[in-house]
């Protein structure tokens, strides 16, 4: 018996470690891995709103399981791409300091 | 407390730790090895939700693809150990405090004052665990969310075929 507002509360609470994480770290794998917190909070929220919402029914209800399922596949894109990029960053300038980064040019 | 309650209260205080963890770090293997940690904990609230599948699947693609992919790119940058640099803005820091705690203390008032959330999350029954419950999501997802689906695979396509050109950049300077 869990009210539904303690996991939105530690969705909440994740998402903003993530957020902090992206502010205060320089090291560009590892905001990386605090966006992933972030969009594993906002997985959480959605697991939780839906099944609220299948208990208040009374009826299955997969929406918020299938939207997560998108999100999952939209992270893995996500992280392939960006890894390539930090790869491609690494050989060019020989650091990953994210202060450098600031020219598109390689 | 029922038994449920004090599952949640352990996992949601693993969770946070290894998520602070994660964060503050010094090691990035050690913080990857965190974040491995803070997604199993959440498939287990997955699973307390009634969602056995996200769950399964939030531990096969997050803490296995995503998170073997991270390891694998830490390790060959040689990147774990990184000299903590100057701050290019030393008021950075104590700016991203405040930040995360104002961010922090307000959804929760939001999500107290104005949200009318008074569900209680009861255990699933064994019925969210059974081969039907599999069949009526996978109806779901193939026919109101056939496009979505579809436009997704498109996407995974598209992120492949870029991940591919970026790192096969000297290949393609050689032969030019």
């Amino acid at each position: 018996m869990i009210p539904v507002d303690y996991y939105i509360i530690l969705s909440a609470i994740l998402f903003t470690i993530g957020a902090l994480g992206v502010l205060i770290r320089r090291n560009p794998l590892i905001i990386f891995m605090s966006i992933e917190l972030m969009l594993n909070a906002a997985n959480l929220a959605f697991v939780a709103f839906g099944r609220s919402w299948e208990i208040t029914s009374g009826k299955p209800f997969y929406t918020g399981q299938i939207f997560v399922f998108f999100v999952i596949a939209v992270a893995a894109a996500e992280v392939a791409v960006g890894l390539a990029l930090i790869v491609e960053i690494f050989k060019t300038k020989k650091n990953i300091n994210i202060d450098e980064m600031n020219s598109l040019k390689g | 407390m029922t038994s449920e309650l004090i599952v949640f209260l352990v996992l949601s205080l693993v969770a946070i730790s290894s998520a602070l963890g994660m964060a503050f770090s010094r090691n990035a293997i050690y913080s990857a090895l965190f974040l491995v940690l803070n997604f199993v904990t959440v498939a287990v609230f997955y699973l307390l939700l009634g969602a056995p599948l996200i769950a399964m699947s939030q531990i096969t693609v997050y803490a296995g693809a995503i998170m073997v992919l991270f390891l694998f790119v830490i390790m060959l940058l040689g990147a774990e150990n990184l000299a903590p640099l100057p701050q290019a803005m030393p008021w950075q820091r104590p700016l991203a405090f405040i930040l995360a705690v104002t961010l922090v203390v307000e959804s929760i008032y939001l999500i107290f004052a104005r949200a009318q959330l008074d569900t209680v999350i009861t255990a699933p029954d064994a019925a969210a665990n059974s081969m039907e419950s599999l069949r009526e999501m996978a109806m779901t997802l193939f026919n109101q969310f056939l496009l979505p689906f579809e436009i997704t695979s498109i996407l995974l396509l598209v992120a492949m075929v870029g991940a591919i050109v970026l790192t096969n950049r000297e290949k393609r300077k050689a032969r030019a």
